[in-house]
């Protein structure tokens, strides 16, 4: 596998955002999470929970409800805003003031045809929607009191809207309150604190289920106005509700991290008198559990501590199978350092500024596994603050260090870096070309001489780079046309170390190669039905390698415009069931100069070394076998030895990067880190302490 | 058991009552409960035992109210039969038996026609068991057919759910439930372990009794409430958790409101059916919850702990009533002992207590806090603990030894001193001595002194010396009573003694000194003579009693008995055998051995001047018996046959390592006792007199109100704009006020039916069907008083006119 010398990273700050709002679209299994940030991020459950598409927030975007309408997606928030996203430029697409002050809810009709909003001012305000537009249509009567959760009933016929201290129900033809319902406030001294009815469900059957801040869930008749049922799940907040599909189920996410699953069971065998009983309870959060929704095989929940819980509900799956597993997404699925390899500097990425940082060295020697001293401690030469409200949505160095590149949605800035003997300057490119101005990715060439950037439009920019110019080259608008319809964003970009080849992919699946000399499209790999990861080219061979998101990999030779052999065999033999049943993609391949067979890839709990010379592991076979390796004799060991070397020294992996001097750069964000940084939770009173 | 001759050994007082779930009565007034070999039925009011079911052979191991008669309940033992009684009058009913299974095990749960009995075969099988329906008292169970197989043996883990459509069970990790309909059987499966490490076992098991939902208990503390268990994998379950150890005992109150558990913790839990959330706790409630049970009206529940006592408790989550047996911790310290003035046995109790136990009477008298001292609950904790008691020849004096081990070299002892207040009626502290001696105290003696007071008390101690103590009165002032001080310090030889006994007219003290035996003389504390017999040291000495008060008995290590002649001072004779006590009977001769040989103990009762043994009874239990005591009976036995002879003066109760207090019982006391039980004073064959049955359907009418003529009141009763017209009415009305005179040919075949199916109402109501038999099968010869002989017309003009309206009697009567 190799020896490196490893700078082990630890001082990327990096932070996720709380989870602030949810919305699932059963039909294209499409998830959308609302960041604390603004930020909005799309999840593809049929491919692997993959993270597809990531609309960067802005400073004074607080999104509290997010509503997909058609694979449409509208969000609504304090601003007193709605916005529809383009999910192909990833970025807004218009937004419609509500005029009723912040707007804490959002919900359309089972139709399709309607959008509620509930506002501060206590009206619920309908917008029509329209094919290119939304459109206000009217109020419903004006409550005192604000709207902070909103329910249509299936048929479209009634509202429900949870407010202070009540639940109105209202008729959506004549915009009048029909019931008013009386929500109990909590006992003790929370008896003089007005309680808040954070989220209702409106079933077909004229079930309302609300979940207030005194930690009750009720079950009310929404014809006579009655309760039915009182649940007390918490002594702090029931902050969310998500019901099933098929209305069976219905789960409530509470201030403790807990998520409590009610189901209308049968009390007798054989009968229809269904009861709402609780059952199931959650525990996979340490904080508020604020957004939730109930798919069809698992409660998918995420709150105040950052984390994307995926938890199978095991009666709805197969046991011991993928989908069984529990998942928790803990770091974007895209990579948020850049490292220039040749300068030995690292670019971190943060929403609202960019930090450049030199690393440590030593002039120790030591055994394997030893810990070497550090002599030159590592620096932070730059921070970068980003104008503006919009958050930094990409970012990169150039190999060589003398460049940085990032974009926020509406404008792409070039630096000019110099690093002499202590002294660091850094100028601003003025002038860029009006084709760089709002870009998704970002990628230099290995000599540093060219951009490329992937644009809103579906196509890449290239553009070159003088001393302290930079002059427009070409355009590349012609590639992306083999799809039609297929207007995607680019999300990744790779070029070769000889400057011959860039690779792109986009989420539909594409990747095409161009020729850098010629400035056209070279060929266009076969289309693999999961979302391409990460693709990376050998600079010797000049193979492309890509890494999907269901874990395959395929390597494809871009003069033969053919898989290789060696990805034919790995597909004939498939890989490592361990291998397959890993939950973090991919994010970053690389290779080693030094030994041309050798492919890097790492994903947030391991990486990897792939060495193509060797046979690939049988199923039956141990796939994380160095240990073994290393304690039995060395002609044995070449039989048993096979080309997955992996190395779980490393967790919570951000990024690896191989730098020019063959070593290794690791940079991990440990999760006690993360959680130092989270408010605390609300106190619990634990047995025997 | 092993029967030898005509005497048997049995539970007979101070028996555990917290062995099985007691049951409640309907009406909430009675508390039966299994003891033993007799089920106890106490008055849940009183607290008193009203009677004892006497019948059983064996251990019986479970009890149960009959569904269908609320005045019956079953029960079942380790003897193979499963009896029926009427317990408000103790009476048996019935009793079943098979040949098929070979012992009948553990539990019964019964549901109206079946009655399900767990027989432990080589595997345990929940058997289905059709009692048939006869009038015999012994009937044989033919019709066994298997449920469940490898069930748990305990009781607990085993349920009826609603309406008996399904029966669940509960395995280490397996939740099985049967459904009888569709003979289909679901199993869910649990992990072991989940993460946090709690353990998932199941402990126990209810059902809800109106909707479908299981409760089972864990030992990890949890409770998992499961539902939808008629899907193979859409099951699910809520758990609750509030214990935090096992949860030993779970029931659903009967309307299913609410569920109670019980555990380790000794707090009995209440939770809202639905409303999970609330609670209601009732604690400290002594030791830990064993079982709990509820009585069919839900009045009462009531909790069985670990200490032998049964709490009732109302259904406002009060205690009303304390039922406690006999106390037995895990370990006894102190000998069993007959306080001479109530002839209770005597014995530690609770922490620091000891208690007195009234075995004629099979009741907790009180108990006597010797530590005085709050005894604190938790584990690890040294504290003083009762080692040692001893009672005077007269009960008026009672010393104790107390001591409480930090570590090994401080060791704390107190003895105290207690003398009989008369006006108490109770003992009171005399004389405290802390640290009477500097080693651990082996033995504890005092004299025999037939008349007048005991003034002396002599103690043994592992530091080498014996000291006597002496009741003296106080010199120096005038308002204390007399108080004990030490008198004499003895020692022989720097050797350890470890017992001592007076002689029968305790002119004579033995002290053996290892392998020595000292003889000294109290009256001038001379040391007499010494008895040796190497190797190995005396264990146990006792002296001769009456006629054989010249032999000084004693036991050593090395698996002798020795008994030495004290007029010559020789050996007399010597015997090899393992004895693990040895015991003296105060009123005779006789003295008991018990040997512990191969694993178990025999007994052996012989007087030491004869060679050949009295009675010996071989394996009498496993394990070493080390407390025994002869108790004193209050009448005599005349009992001429050899072996049972020595029974005459004393009963001989022991302690089982497993804590079982046993007793033998002679085959005449036997009989005797079932014949004073009340055997079926109703027996089938009353005559069928006229009378008997126009009596019996005024009875019928009293009893059940709903008769014939129900509608009748009701017509009046009811508000006059309700009811139908009169004209409407009219006709009917009057009708029911005819007397119907059919004729009788027509008629017959109706008739026949409706006695048909008047049978089957009586075959589910064991009340009706003691008391009217069937005259068509009636037995002639088995009464002694003979039946007049009905011929088939004549019973048939009885049956007609018992179906007329005699109401009118009822006034005539009153």
């Amino acid at each position: 596998m190799g020896e490196f010398v490893v700078h082990r990273v630890r001082f990327f700050d990096y932070m996720p955002s709380a989870i602030r709002a949810m919305a699932f679209n059963g039909s294209t299994q499409r998830l959308a999470v609302a960041r604390g940030d603004g930020a909005v991020e799309i999840f593809n459950f049929a491919d692997n929970y993959f993270q597809e598409k990531v609309i960067p927030g802005r400073s004074d975007r607080a999104i509290e409800a997010l509503c997909w309408v058609r694979g449409r997606l509208f969000s609504a928030g304090l601003s007193g805003e709605i916005i529809e996203y383009d999910l192909e430029k990833l970025r807004p697409r218009y937004s419609v003031e509500a005029y009723g002050g912040p707007i804490w809810t959002i919900s359309s009709n089972s139709q399709e045809t309607l959008l509620g909003v509930g506002c501060e001012d206590g009206t619920v305000k309908m917008f029509e929607i329209l094919e290119e537009r939304i459109q206000f249509q009217r109020n419903l009567d004006r409550q005192k009191g604000r709207i902070i959760s909103l329910s249509w009933h299936p048929s479209g016929a009634q509202i429900a809207a949870g407010m202070i201290d009540m639940i109105r129900i209202f008729d959506a033809e004549t915009g009048h309150a029909t019931h008013r319902l009386l929500v109990e406030r909590g006992v003790g001294t929370t008896r003089n604190t007005e309680v808040v009815v954070w989220s209702v469900a409106f079933l077909s059957n004229d079930t309302v289920i609300s979940g207030d801040s005194a930690g009750k869930v009720q079950i009310w008749d929404a014809v006579t106005g009655t309760l039915i049922r009182n649940h007390l799940i918490t002594k702090w907040d029931v902050l969310g509700l998500a019901v099933s599909q098929d209305e069976s189920s219905v789960i409530a996410g509470t201030s403790e991290g807990t998520v409590v699953q009610f189901q209308a069971l049968a009390s007798t065998m054989g009968q229809e008198n269904n009861q709402w009983v609780r059952t199931r309870t959650f525990k996979n959060h340490t904080h508020d559990v604020r957004a939730l929704v109930h798919t069809d095989t698992a409660v998918v929940s995420g709150g105040m501590d950052t984390q994307l819980v995926v938890r199978p509900l095991l009666d709805k799956v197969e046991k011991n199978t993928q989908e069984s597993a529990l998942r928790k997404i803990l770091f974007p699925h895209k990579s948020l350092v850049c490292c220039a390899r040749k300068a030995g500097l690292l670019l971190f990425q943060f929403p609202d500024h960019l930090e450049l940082w030199r690393l440590g060295e030593s002039s120790a020697k030591g055994q394997a596994g030893d810990r070497l001293p550090v002599m030159k401690n590592p620096e932070k030469l730059i921070q970068l603050q980003n104008k503006g409200e919009d958050h930094i949505c990409c970012s990169a160095v150039s190999p060589c260090g003398s460049w940085v590149a990032f974009s926020t949605v509406s404008s792409v800035r070039l630096y000019k870096l110099q690093l002499s003997n202590g002294n660091i300057s850094i100028k601003k490119v003025s002038k860029l070309p009006k084709e760089l101005h709002s870009v998704h990715q970002l990628c230099f060439s290995s000599d540093s001489s060219r951009l490329f950037a992937s644009s809103a439009q579906a196509s890449v920019v290239v553009a070159s780079l003088d001393q302290l110019q930079c002059k427009h080259l070409h355009t590349a608008f012609s590639a992306f046309l083999s799809f039609p319809g297929s207007s995607q964003p680019i999300h990744l970009l790779s070029a070769s170390e000889n400057g011959n080849w860039l690779a792109a992919a986009n989420t539909d699946g594409q990747i095409h190669v161009f020729n850098l000399h010629k400035l056209k499209l070279h060929c266009t790999l076969p289309v693999y039905s999961s979302c391409p990861t990460a693709i990376a080219i050998h600079p010797t061979t000049g193979h492309l390698l890509s890494a999907h998101a269901d874990q395959q990999i395929f390597e494809f030779s871009l003069k033969l415009k053919e898989y290789t052999a060696w990805s034919r065999s790995l597909q004939r033999e498939g890989l490592h069931p361990l291998w397959l049943q890993r939950d973090t993609p991919i994010t970053h391949i690389a290779f080693n100069r030094n030994k041309p067979a050798h492919v890097f890839l790492h994903d947030a709990f391991m990486f990897c070394i792939i060495d193509q010379s060797l046979p690939l592991p049988q199923a039956r076979k141990k796939l994380y076998n160095q240990m073994d390796l290393k304690t039995i004799s060395p002609q044995k060991r070449m039989q048993e030895s096979h080309a997955f070397k992996i190395c779980k020294m490393f967790q919570h992996l951000l990024s690896i990067h191989l730098l020019d001097d063959s070593s290794l750069v690791v940079v991990e964000r440990p999760l006690a880190d993360i959680v130092s940084q989270l408010p605390p939770p609300v106190r619990q009173k634990k047995f025997a302490t | 058991m092993v029967e030898h001759g005509d005497v048997r050994v049995v539970h007979k007082g101070g028996s555990k009552i917290n062995f099985r779930e007691p049951a409640l009565s309907t009406d909430s007034r009675f508390l039966l409960c299994a003891s033993g070999e007799s089920v106890k039925v106490f008055s849940t009011a009183t607290e008193e035992c009203l009677h004892a079911l006497q019948g059983h052979t064996d251990l019986i191991t479970g009890v149960l109210l009959r569904p269908s008669n609320h005045l019956q309940a079953y029960s079942c033992s380790l003897d193979g039969t499963v009896r029926l009684w009427d317990f408000t009058d103790g009476i048996l009913i019935r009793w079943a038996k098979s040949n098929r299974v070979n012992i009948w095990c553990c539990f019964i749960y019964v549901w109206t026609v079946h009655l399900h009995v767990c027989a432990c075969t080589e595997l345990f099988q929940l058997v289905a068991v059709h009692l048939p329906q006869c009038g015999e008292q012994l009937v044989e169970a033919k019709e066994l057919s298997a449920v469940l197989s490898n069930i748990s043996s305990n009781p607990a883990a085993s349920a009826f759910g609603r309406e008996g459509q399904y029966i669940v069970s509960a395995k280490p990790l397996q939740l099985e439930v049967y459904f009888f309909k569709k003979h289909k059987s679901y199993s869910f499966f649990l992990k072991k372990d989940n993460q946090k490490g709690g353990k998932n076992t199941f402990t126990c098991i209810t059902c809800h009794p109106t909707e479908d939902c299981i409760a089972s208990g864990h030992e990890d503390g949890k409770i998992r409430l499961w539902r939808n268990f008629n899907h193979r994998k859409e099951y699910t379950y809520s758990t609750l958790h509030w214990h935090h150890s096992a949860v030993s005992s779970l029931r659903f109150t009967p309307e299913g409101t609410n569920l109670l558990s019980g555990g380790v913790e000794s707090v009995l839990v209440q939770w809202r059916y639905n409303q999970e959330s609330q609670r209601d706790f009732l604690p400290r409630l002594g030791g830990a919850i064993t079982h709990i049970s509820v009585s069919p009206d839900g009045a009462l529940f009531c909790t069985s702990h670990s200490d032998n006592k049964i709490t009732i408790i109302q259904s406002c989550v009060k205690v009303s009533a304390v039922i406690q047996g006999l106390v037995k911790g895990d370990r006894i310290r102190t000998d069993l002992m007959i306080e001479p003035r109530s002839k209770a046995l005597v014995l530690n109790g609770k922490p620091g207590h000891l208690q007195f136990y009234s075995l004629q009477r099979d009741k907790l008298l009180y108990n006597l806090d010797i530590v005085q001292q709050e005894y604190i609950h938790e584990s690890g904790l040294e504290q003083f603990e009762v080692v040692m008691a001893a009672f005077d020849a007269s009960g008026s004096w009672l010393a104790t030894v107390e001591e409480r081990k930090q570590k090994a070299p401080e060791l704390e002892l107190n003895l105290k001193l207690w003398a009989f207040d008369d006006q108490k009626q109770s003992f009171v502290l005399n004389t405290t001595i802390s640290a009477p001696h500097e080693g651990r105290i082996t033995a504890l003696c005092f004299p025999h002194v037939s008349d007048g007071q005991t003034t002396m008390l002599v103690s043994t101690s592992r530091d080498g010396h014996f000291k006597a103590w002496q009741l003296a009165a106080p010199a120096h002032t005038e308002d204390e009573g007399p108080s004990w001080s030490c008198d004499f310090l003895g020692a022989y030889h720097s050797l350890v003694p470890e017992c001592c006994c007076f002689s029968a007219d305790s002119s004579l003290l033995a002290v053996g000194f290892q392998e020595v035996v000292t003889v000294w003389t109290p009256a001038s504390w001379e040391l007499l003579t010494t008895l040796s017999q190497p190797p190995g040291a005396v264990r146990d000495l006792c002296f001769g009693r009456l006629s054989c008060s010249k032999y000084l008995l004693g036991a050593t290590t090395s698996r002798l008995l020795c008994c030495w002649n004290l007029l010559t001072c020789s050996l007399e004779w010597v015997t090899s055998m393992d004895v693990s006590l040895l015991l003296a009977d105060p009123l005779s001769e006789n003295m008991a051995a018990f040997c512990f040989e191969a694993g178990s103990t025999d007994l052996f009762v012989f007087k030491p001047g004869e060679p050949r043994p009295l009675f010996s009874h071989k394996a009498l239990c496993s394990g070493r018996v080390t407390h025994a005591v002869f108790v004193p009976r209050e009448v005599m036995l005349e009992s001429c046959d050899e072996a049972s002879q020595w029974l005459n003066c004393s009963h001989l109760y022991f302690l089982t390592q497993s804590m079982d207090l046993l007793t033998f019982i002679t085959k005449a006391e036997e009989d005797k006792l079932t014949a004073s039980s009340k055997q079926l004073v109703v027996s089938d064959d009353v005559a069928m007199t006229p009378f008997h049955l126009l009596l019996g359907k005024h009875r019928d009418q009293l009893e059940n109100p709903q008769g014939s003529n129900v509608s009748l009141p009701q017509l009046l009763q009811m508000p006059a704009h309700v009811l139908p017209s009169a004209s409407f009415l009219c006709s009917m009305f009057v009708q029911s006020l005819l007397i119907s005179v059919n004729k009788p040919s027509e008629q017959n075949k109706e008739k026949e039916e409706e006695m048909e199916s008047e049978k089957e109402e009586e075959d589910s109501d064991g009340e009706m069907e003691s008391r009217i038999s069937r005259p068509e099968h009636m037995p002639s010869g088995e009464s002694g008083c003979a039946a007049p002989a009905l011929t088939k017309e004549e019973v048939r003009e009885l049956r007609r006119l018992k179906k007329l309206d005699h109401s009118w009697m009822k006034g005539l009567l009153d």
